[in-house]
């Protein structure tokens, strides 16, 4: 499965429109990972606060959003552009691939939820693709 | 075993009420078939799935959709009977009726659709975006739990007859 020309300007033209909103979109996200599937608070534990809406929550939601929104500028060449990000995942977080899956879907949820109009069925075929690759990228260095 | 805690209970059935199957149904269906379209193996007899298109506007999609949410409605209705419960007279009450809700779609599912299990979860996945559009800010974390859980008793009840 690889992005169409069609595929990347339904990312890039939705993905203008939510960057704006990038610190509610991560809020949202990774305030409903923790919450919803708790077994991924365990790569928090040294947080004080893992509750939605804290302000640790929200920080780091907004890291990932962004580090969403830079993917999707390296679309021509995902592997090659997120190879860095790959390793720290890799090497340092350790984090098991699996829970990219469980943090793509809360991803879609909070799209969803903020952008109910824009996120049509193209849409959002187009962007489960787009974050599909890119758990795939972030995988890349992992053995 | 699943025990569903009284505000469980009450966000399952408020989602339910909440839902216009007429109009969530279609849109459910044409996700499904738009963001999964492997799953279309399954609808040969559905006609025209060529383009997203031509899926918006089929009416057997549509009414498909409509089907399939009554099947989650019937789940919510026996919420308390999906799998073993506490209290020998619930247990007495409702275990026949679980048997029969789930044991008759699950072999159906099964035996005569031939659908693989794995696209249970992803109507669920599909299900859950309808439902964040719908409900926007109302789908809060709390109730988004609630929901997942159920969709996977349901999801689990279905695979149960596969064998």
């Amino acid at each position: 499965m690889s992005l169409s020309a069609k595929d990347k300007l339904a990312v890039k033209t939705f993905f203008d429109k939510v960057a704006p909103k990038a610190e509610e979109i991560g809020n949202e996200t990774l305030s409903r990972t923790l919450f919803v599937y708790p077994q991924t608070k365990t790569y928090f534990a040294h947080w004080a606060d893992l509750s939605p809406g804290s302000p640790q929550v929200k920080k780091h939601g907004l890291t990932v959003v962004n580090g969403v929104l830079n993917a999707v500028g390296l679309m021509d060449d995902l592997k090659g552009g997120l190879l860095t990000l790959s390793e720290l995942h890799a090497f340092m977080l350790r984090v098991d691939p699996a829970n990219f899956k469980i943090i793509n879907h809360n991803l879609l949820v909070a799209l969803a939820l903020m952008f109910p109009e824009d996120f049509t069925p193209e849409v959002h075929v187009s962007v489960d693709k787009f974050l599909a690759l890119v758990s795939l990228a972030l995988a890349e260095k992992y053995r | 075993m699943v025990v569903w805690t009284d505000q469980e209970r009450a966000f399952i059935q408020d989602i339910f009420s909440k839902l216009n199957y007429e109009d969530a149904g279609p849109e459910l269906y044409c996700r499904v078939l738009i963001v999964y379209p492997w799953t279309q193996r399954y609808f040969g007899g559905f006609g025209n799935l060529y383009s997203a298109e031509a899926i918006k506007s089929n009416p057997m999609v549509a009414a498909h959709g409509i089907v399939v949410l009554h099947g989650l409605d019937k789940a919510m209705k026996n919420m308390d009977d999906i799998t073993v419960l506490k209290g020998l007279e619930k247990a007495l009450k409702n275990m026949d009726n679980i048997k029969n809700t789930f044991t008759a779609l699950s072999e159906l599912h099964s035996e005569k659709l031939q659908v693989d299990p794995g696209n249970f979860q992803l109507l669920g996945d599909c299900l859950t975006v309808v439902l964040a559009r719908r409900m926007t800010t109302d789908f809060t974390p709390d109730i988004q739990a609630a929901w997942q859980k159920f969709l996977s008793v349901v999801i689990s009840a279905l695979t149960r007859q596969y064998y």
